[in-house]
């Protein structure tokens, strides 16, 4: 238990959140690398998951994807990019593979999002009138947001415990404590250094949590859509099926 | 082709190491799980409780956790064990919540008739439920298999040998061909060991055969959504 102390007598101590290799700067460099690949694998994700939702095909093809990222070692991913890519590129490299890594879980986020909207509710849309642009818009993109901020959520821990890999690759962020730490057997700077990630990584679980209730829409069942939520959905058909 | 062919011995001795490796965890969290789902699915307050904890668990990454045990537990930072502790607690984790889901699945009329019939608790849940939830069961434990084979690679950061060491070792030698023949390989473990368990099911609960895919899609499993990979999931 004394490690914890002096793990936290290492976060707290100043010397350490100045200079070049900073606490502050590692969490806002950890926290930079991991919204801007949400946001390229969302602007990938959403629009593709929306289409197969919407349309109601390629389904299989998406729960290939899924299932297939899941046995993706994603050390392994970034690893072999940044070395591709060279290592003057190391930043790119790094972000293709959080970017990649997010990407399955928004995906299915989005589509089964779509999917669990009872049928009945679209087709009570199309039988009032409403194109296929409004009833994506009005009708399964609200129903569906829930879900997709579940997809969010998966994405965005997932990058976070990622870009703690990256420490490895002298990327920075959080994980490069800890990386930095056990060749020089520092165990205050390992275990502070993981305290942050794990801290860091229930602050945003946190915010998800609050934001998936924020987006449900008002009047839906919640127990409903839980139920329906909890469909098979992407991940749990697994590669072979 | 030329570093996977001069390599082949040590390909093949660090995939066995990486299977001894994933064994334990998944079959420990698979044990361990099941009176734990039981739990979460019986009674209100042990699921509050039980999912609570096991979300959490799951939300904290992987190279954290590897970091964390240590002081916790009374390791070494560089024992092998605190991989696989790590490991058996995603896989607990992920399998409680899919075991909850499998016992939630079982028809309440089944389980009803089998009480009518004068089961007892003990033998009606290893005679009928337990089966009757084997679909989602098994399908909590493709999920828990394949990540678990996918995380063993970070192990390498610690210097626990897997197919991880192709990672490491190829990076620092700039050996492109490594790195990939690693991923490669986590990946082919992966799906056999998928393969293996799908086939396990098929001989244990032979009435799934006819429409697999029927069943998987009633099951009421977490998907990648709620129970996803997220947390460091797909291996980091």
């Amino acid at each position: 238990m004394n490690l914890f102390g002096e793990a936290f007598g290492w976060i707290l101590d100043p010397a350490n959140w100045q200079g070049s290799s900073s606490i502050g700067g590692a969490i806002l460099l950890h926290l930079y690398y991991t919204f801007v690949s949400v946001l390229v694998a969302s602007a990938i994700a959403i629009p593709v998951g929306y289409l197969i939702g919407h349309t109601g095909r390629g389904r299989e093809v998406a729960v290939a994807i899924s299932g297939a990222a899941r046995a993706l070692p994603s050390f392994g991913l970034i690893l072999l990019l940044v070395l591709v890519l060279g290592v003057t590129r190391t930043a790119v490299g790094a972000f293709i593979a959080f970017v990649i890594l997010g990407i399955p879980s928004i995906l299915a986020g989005a589509y089964s999002g779509l999917q669990a909207i009872d049928r009945r509710t679209v087709d009570a849309a199309r039988a009032v009138g409403m194109s296929e642009w409004q009833i994506l818009t009005k009708v399964e993109i609200p129903l569906g947001l829930p879900l997709l901020v579940g997809g969010l959520r998966s994405a965005v821990l997932q990058i976070v415990a990622t870009v703690a890999l990256a420490g490895y690759v002298n990327l920075g962020g959080l994980g490069f404590f800890i990386v930095q730490g056990i060749p020089l057997r520092d165990y205050s700077q390992i275990l502070g250094g993981a305290i942050l990630i794990i801290v860091l990584a229930f602050l945003l679980d946190a915010v998800f949590g609050l934001l998936a209730n924020a987006v449900r829409p008002k009047g839906l069942d919640t127990r409903k859509t839980r139920s329906r939520a909890s469909r098979p959905a992407a991940a749990v058909d697994t590669p072979t099926t | 082709m030329t570093w996977v062919l001069e390599n082949l011995g040590l390909i093949g001795s660090l995939s066995l190491e990486h299977l001894r490796l994933s064994v334990l965890p998944i079959v420990v969290g698979f044990v361990l799980a099941i009176p734990l789902g039981w739990l979460a699915w019986r009674y209100k307050l042990t699921r509050g409780l039980i999912l609570t904890v096991t979300g959490l668990l799951y939300t904290i990454p992987s190279l954290a956790l590897f970091a964390l045990l240590p002081p916790l537990i009374g390791t070494s930072f560089l024992s092998e064990s605190n991989v696989t502790i790590a490991l058996t607690i995603y896989a607990v984790a992920i399998m409680a919540r899919a075991a909850a889901d499998a016992f939630g699945s079982v028809d309440a009329g089944v389980r009803q008739s089998a009480t009518a019939m004068g089961y007892s608790p003990w033998r009606r849940f290893w005679g009928v439920e337990f089966p009757l939830a084997g679909p989602v069961l098994l399908a909590g434990l493709r999920v828990v298999a394949v990540s678990t084979i996918a995380l063993v690679t970070v192990g390498a950061l610690l210097g626990i040998d897997s197919l991880g060491y192709l990672f490491t070792n190829g990076f620092q030698r700039r050996i492109v061909e490594e790195i990939l023949a690693g991923v490669v390989m986590t990946m082919v473990v992966a799906l056999v060991i998928d393969g293996l368990l799908v086939l396990l099911g098929r001989a244990l609960m032979p009435w799934t055969r006819g429409h697999p895919t029927k069943v998987s899609r009633r099951s009421p499993v977490p998907n990648a959504v709620s129970t996803g990979i997220s947390p460091d999931g797909g291996g980091s």
